[in-house]
C-alpha cells in the first residue's frame, strides 16, 4: 500500500503553504496558462529569458498541495538554467512522477526528488505535472492554454 | 456506534413519509457485490453516488441474462428472440412510465443519458422555436450539461442565455427568476436537484409560473430520480431528463420524458433505422413517437438493465429510500459540520443526496487522496458546475453523496477520515 507520507513529504507541504516566486512578471516576460479541466486547477507561468537563460520565473494560480508545491519548486529549480538544461529537468521530472525512471536517473533533479512518491498515486500525477507542462508552453511561446487532458 | 436514526422534522418534499419501516440496510448491501471490495486494504465506503451509483445483482443479472438468453435486435425480427427482446425493451418503457407517472408510454424516449436528453430538446425543440433575440432561461446552479447545450443553441440562433441567480445558501432566488420570465423566453431549463449543492428546486412552482407565460419547462432530474418521487403529471413539466446510472442502472442509457403533443410536433434529432416508417430517396416518413427519437439499434441491454433498476427501486420504495438518505444527509451535515474548519457549501432548506464542503484551506484533491487511502470514495473538484464554484469563489469542493446502501457508520468513517486529513496536512 502506498504511504501518504511518500507523497505528502514535509518539503512539499512547506512549499504548498508558502510557495516561492508566487508573483507575476511584467511584459515582455513570456506567459502561459495551464489548467486541468477535470479538477479546475489553474496555473500561470511567467518566464523572463535572457538569451538562452531563464533569468526569472514566477507563477500564479490555485490548486492542491501537490500542484502548488510542484510549481513553487519548479521556479526554484529552473531559475538560472539554460533552455536545454530546463528541458532535461522537465523530462527527468516527468519520467520520475510517471514511474518510468530508475533511481539513478534522479540525481539531476536534486530537491525535486521529493516528488518521486507521486508515482504511487496515478490520479495525482497531473497535479504534479501541470506547472511543468505550462512551463514548456511558456518556453516555446505557445498561445493556446495547456490542458492536462 | 449508537446514533439514533431520527427522521428529520423540518419541512421538505419528503417530510410526510413517516418512519422507515422494513428498511434493512444490511440486507440491501448484500445485493451489491461491489460493496465487498476492499480499497487499499480497507472496506469500501462509497460516498460518490451523485457521480454514479453502484449496481445491485438484479441489474447485473438482468443485463447478463439478456445477453445469455434473449439477445436479438428489436422491432423488426419475426423470430422468437427478437420478439422477446422487443417485449422486454417495451416493458422497461412501461415501467418508466409508471415510475414517472407519465400519461402515456409514448412519452418515454430512451437516450444515452440526461445529457443527451437535454441536447435532444435543445436541438429539436430549441432549434424549431428559438429565434434571434429570444431567450433561454436557466439557473446559476446548473450542471454543465444543462448549460452548454443551450449555449450552443443560443450561439447558433443569436439568442441570449439568461441565468437566474442563487443566494448564499444555494437556493434559487425565486423573485429574481420571476423577473427574468417574459415573452422573449422560449424555454426554461433547470435542475430538480443541484448536483454540486444538493438543493431541491421548487420546480412545481417554477413550472406553473413559466406556463403562465406559455413557456415550456425542461427539468434536469439526474440528481432527483435516485432520491425523490417524480410525478410528471402533477409537476406538469414539459420535459424531464434522467440517467439510469445514477439510479442503480447501467451507464450509457437514460430517459427523456416529453409531453406527447410536444414530441409529436418536434422534428427528429437523429436519422437512421427504427425512426422511420418509410424511406425513399425523395421522401422519408418518420415513425411515431417515441421511435421517431430512437434512431439506430438502441442500447437494448441498457434499457433492460434500467428496467431492472427501476423495478428494484420501486420494490424498495423511492419514499423509503429518500427517507433513509435524508436521515444520512442530516446526520452527515451534523457530524461533518461539527468538525473544526469545515465550511458547508450549499445549505438550502430543502436538500437531497449530497453534502458539499471545504476543510480549512486544504485543497479538496488532497482531501480526496487521503480519504481514498482510508477506503472512502468521495468526489472532489468542481462537479461539472464551474459557475457554482465561481459563485462561491472557490475552486472546488469535497462532495459526499448518499445512496440507499449507505450507513451512519460510513459517515462516522468519513468524519474519522477528515480527522486523518487534518493530521497529515493540517
Amino acid at each position: 500500500m502506498a504511504d501518504l507520507r511518500d507523497m505528502y513529504q514535509e518539503v512539499i507541504l512547506e512549499h504548498a503553504k508558502s510557495p516561492r516566486n508566487y508573483r507575476t512578471l511584467a511584459a515582455p516576460a513570456r506567459k502561459a496558462e495551464g489548467f486541468n479541466p477535470l479538477c479546475g486547477d489553474r496555473c500561470t507561468i511567467f518566464l523572463a529569458m535572457q538569451g538562452d537563460v531563464i533569468a526569472d520565473i514566477a507563477f500564479q494560480g490555485n490548486g492542491c498541495a501537490i500542484s502548488r508545491a510542484s510549481a513553487s519548486m519548479l521556479t526554484q529549480s529552473l531559475k538560472g538554467k539554460t533552455k536545454a538544461e530546463a528541458e532535461k529537468i522537465f523530462n527527468n521530472f516527468h519520467r520520475m512522477v510517471t514511474g518510468q525512471s530508475p533511481n539513478g536517473d534522479r540525481a539531476s533533479l536534486g530537491k525535486l526528488e521529493v516528488f518521486a512518491g507521486v508515482s504511487e498515486f496515478p490520479a495525482r500525477v497531473k497535479c504534479a505535472t501541470l506547472a511543468w507542462h505550462t512551463f514548456e508552453a511558456a518556453l516555446h511561446g505557445d498561445q493556446e492554454p495547456v490542458t492536462t487532458e | 456506534m449508537s446514533v439514533p436514526v431520527a427522521i428529520p422534522r423540518r419541512q421538505t418534499e419528503i417530510e410526510s413519509i413517516g418512519p422507515i419501516s422494513g428498511f434493512d440496510v444490511e440486507k440491501l448491501r448484500a445485493e451489491f457485490p461491489i460493496l465487498r471490495e476492499r480499497i487499499h486494504g480497507r472496506p469500501l465506503v462509497y460516498l460518490d453516488n451523485a457521480a454514479t451509483s453502484q449496481k445491485p445483482d438484479a441489474v447485473i443479472d438482468a443485463i447478463s441474462n439478456y445477453y445469455r438468453h434473449t439477445n436479438a435486435n428489436i422491432h423488426r425480427g419475426v423470430h422468437l428472440l427478437s420478439q422477446r427482446a422487443t417485449e422486454e425493451y417495451e416493458a422497461a418503457r412501461a415501467a418508466i412510465q409508471v415510475f414517472l407517472n407519465a400519461a402515456d408510454p409514448r412519452e418515454i424516449v430512451f437516450v444515452r443519458g440526461a445529457t443527451e436528453a437535454i441536447n435532444l430538446v435543445a436541438q429539436s425543440y430549441g432549434r424549431t422555436h428559438v429565434r434571434s433575440g429570444d431567450e433561454v432561461l436557466i439557473t446559476a446552479m446548473e450542471h454543465h450539461s444543462n448549460i452548454v447545450p443551450w449555449q450552443l443553441l443560443c450561439e447558433e440562433k443569436g439568442a441570449a442565455l439568461r441565468v437566474a441567480p442563487i443566494n448564499d445558501a444555494g437556493e434559487l432566488i425565486v423573485e429574481e427568476f420571476d423577473k427574468l420570465l417574459g415573452p422573449r423566453v422560449k424555454i426554461v431549463a433547470l435542475a430538480h436537484v443541484s448536483n454540486a449543492l444538493g438543493t431541491i428546486n421548487p420546480i412545481r412552482e417554477i413550472v406553473r409560473k413559466a406556463h403562465a407565460f406559455g413557456i415550456p419547462v425542461l427539468i434536469d432530474g439526474a440528481q432527483a430520480a435516485p432520491h425523490l418521487p417524480i410525478d410528471v403529471e402533477d409537476l406538469d413539466c414539459d420535459f424531464y431528463a434522467f440517467s439510469a446510472h445514477k439510479v442503480y442502472g447501467p451507464t450509457g442509457i437514460g430517459v427523456l420524458y416529453g409531453k406527447a403533443a410536444l414530441l409529436e410536433a418536434m422534428p427528429p434529432y437523429q436519422g437512421g433505422g427504427d425512426m422511420i416508417s418509410s424511406v425513399t430517396f425523395e421522401k422519408t416518413l418518420y415513425n411515431k413517437i417515441p421511435h421517431k427519437f430512437e434512431a439506430g439499434t438502441p442500447d437494448i441491454a441498457g434499457v433492460i438493465g434500467l428496467g431492472a433498476a427501476i423495478a428494484w427501486v420501486s420494490n424498495l420504495g423511492i419514499r423509503s429510500i429518500g427517507a433513509h438518505e435524508h436521515a444520512l444527509l442530516e446526520y452527515a451535515t451534523r457530524v461533518v459540520g461539527a468538525i473544526p474548519g469545515v465550511r458547508l457549501i450549499g445549505t438550502a432548506r430543502q436538500k437531497a443526496g449530497a453534502l458539499s464542503f471545504l476543510l480549512e484551506d486544504i485543497h479538496p484533491h488532497d482531501i480526496g487522496t487521503i480519504l481514498d487511502q482510508e477506503g472512502i470514495a468521495v468526489r472532489t473538484g468542481h462537479h461539472c458546475a464551474q459557475p457554482v464554484m465561481e459563485r462561491y469563489n472557490i475552486p472546488a469542493t469535497v462532495r459526499a453523496s448518499f445512496a440507499a446502501y449507505n450507513t451512519l457508520e460510513e459517515i462516522d468513517a468519513l468524519a474519522r477520515g477528515l480527522k486523518k486529513v487534518r493530521e497529515v496536512l493540517g
